[in-house]
């Protein structure tokens, strides 16, 4: 139990899934900004 | 410190430029770091990975739009909005009621879930947002026949009473909007579905 306790969540090594960080990286590769009459929109390329 | 502050910055740098491996290498450096934070909030893996991912979309999206002012503070700016939607994750959960599914036979087991999931809610606001503001590139009286027809769900008839034009009038501006919004959306490449 002291063994259990004595962990906090600053020492467990806690990492989002491979899954999450790929979704991300090609969230952010299919993202693309166009310029129209000064306004800004997002297009998502698949 | 200092030499990482830089690289992160220079990393931010060369994303905006269009270096895609640069934001690996961002993600990679301080995921620990931040889902860490996040999830000593909720405590639970599921809700710490979207809000994690819903972070960083919120990262992407301000870098692309060239919305982000660096002042060397990248981690915490990222940090900020995490905390941010952990207390809106608390503030939505604190509304809603909760099912504890203890037992053996699950309800999920047999019922359905339609409606929109995180991703597909991001993305309808998005393109709801990018269709307004295509809607506000039109010519006045064009706009206001789109605005009456589509947002007020009112007939011709009742838009030609409003405006004092003839329905066939009124009939013409709704066409030449959505020749002019198609036109805008084919000439950018622009996809607006969900």
């Amino acid at each position: 139990m002291a063994k259990l306790y004595s962990k906090t969540t600053s020492q467990i090594n806690l990492n989002p899934k491979k899954e999450t960080l790929k979704f991300l990286l090609d969230y952010s590769k299919a993202l693309h900004i166009v310029n129209c009459n000064n306004e800004k929109f997002k297009i998502s390329i698949n | 410190m200092q030499k990482e502050l830089t690289a992160d910055a220079v990393l931010i740098t060369n994303y905006i430029r269009g270096n895609e491996g640069a934001l690996e290498t961002l993600i990679i450096r301080h995921k620990q770091k931040i889902y860490s934070f996040i999830y000593s909030k909720v405590y639970n893996r599921d809700i710490a990975e979207d809000i994690f991912q819903d972070t960083f979309i919120k990262v992407i999206n301000t870098l692309k739009m060239g919305n982000y002012n660096e002042e060397g503070k990248f981690i915490p700016w990222v940090m900020r909005i995490a905390h941010n939607l952990v207390i809106d994750h608390f503030r939505k959960n604190n509304r809603m009621p909760k099912f504890d599914n203890s037992g053996e036979f699950s309800i999920f087991s047999v019922l359905s879930d339609s409606s929109l999931n995180a991703e597909k809610q991001i993305i309808k606001s998005q393109v709801e947002s990018d269709v307004r503001r295509l809607i506000d590139e039109l010519p006045e009286d064009q706009k206001e026949v789109i605005l009456m027809r589509m947002y007020n769900d009112m007939s011709f008839k009742e838009i030609s009473d409003k405006t004092g034009v003839s329905i066939n009038t009124a009939l013409g501006r709704m066409r030449y909007a959505l020749i002019n919004m198609r036109k805008i959306i084919e000439k950018n490449n622009m996809v607006l579905t969900n």
